[in-house]
């Protein structure tokens, strides 16, 4: 008896290995854990039941994040904006694993995301934090590549005025070190 | 000549486009390592479990048309 053959090619798997990013991006757009892993969920069983929709070879990356974002987007207007109730996801992951910057400036940096306009926040998502090109992002966001430029650089000179880096002086993680420090050279 | 701490770390990371090198660098420094904590962590549990299912669901279901 012979087996039956596999899919040509194993759309799971592939969707498997896009899932950490899935997530990470989910996290960043809603700042909440347990909502961000029940949207790459419904998106997830979303992109399974389209999966003819999907052709082999082009972008999954770019294909999923389009459903990521266009899910959060249409729960996020079902459900009200329940954006600025962040849960300290961040805050609890990163103390369990220190990154070179302070615990508190990447919680800051979570709710400083969550002021900028909807536009913004996914531009400067896509580009500074997953890496994507303009054009990926562009297409992921139904727009033009200048306008997510445009909007990439509004979003991080907001961000800078909100988590106040603007300049030399606030370069680097041990800023409150060299404050100190260069407080104890002065006196 | 200014001293730059950062412009080491800045030029480190690989496959960053050289838009930016003034104060968005820390930005976009937290970005990456606010979004990399995540995808680090991996796929857990669920995820797997889900696409299991899924993939009974469909075959199940084509075993049932099928016959």
């Amino acid at each position: 008896m012979i087996a039956e053959p596999q899919p040509v090619y194993s759309f799971k798997r592939e969707l498997l290995t896009h899932i950490p990013s899935m997530r990470a991006f989910a996290m960043s757009l809603s700042g909440r854990h347990d909502k961000a892993d029940d949207l790459v969920q419904d998106a997830v069983m979303n992109a399974w039941a389209r999966q003819e929709s999907y052709q082999p070879g082009t972008n999954m990356k770019a294909w999923l994040f389009t459903i990521v974002r266009n899910l959060f987007y249409s729960q996020m207007r079902k459900r009200g904006r329940e954006i600025q109730d962040s849960d300290g996801y961040f805050t609890e992951r990163l103390s369990v694993n220190p990154d070179q910057y302070g615990v508190l400036d990447l919680k800051d940096m979570q709710v400083a995301l969550t002021k900028l306009s909807d536009d913004q926040r996914e531009a400067v998502i896509l580009i500074g934090a997953s890496g994507l090109s303009y054009e990926e992002a562009a297409e992921i966001c139904g727009c033009a590549v200048g306008t997510i430029k445009s909007r990439v650089n509004r979003a991080r000179v907001r961000l800078q005025e909100l988590l106040g880096v603007d300049g030399a002086e606030s370069f680097g993680p041990e800023s409150k070190d060299a404050a100190i420090t260069q407080r104890a050279f002065a006196t | 000549m200014n001293e730059d701490s950062g412009k080491g770390q800045t030029k480190q990371m690989g496959n960053i486009k050289p838009a930016d090198t003034q104060p968005s660098d820390h930005i976009s420094r937290m970005l990456r390592s606010m979004y990399g904590s995540i995808e680090s962590e991996g796929i857990p549990d669920r995820f797997l479990d889900l696409l299991e299912k899924l993939d009974a669901a469909e075959k199940a279901q084509a075993g049932t048309t099928k016959s």
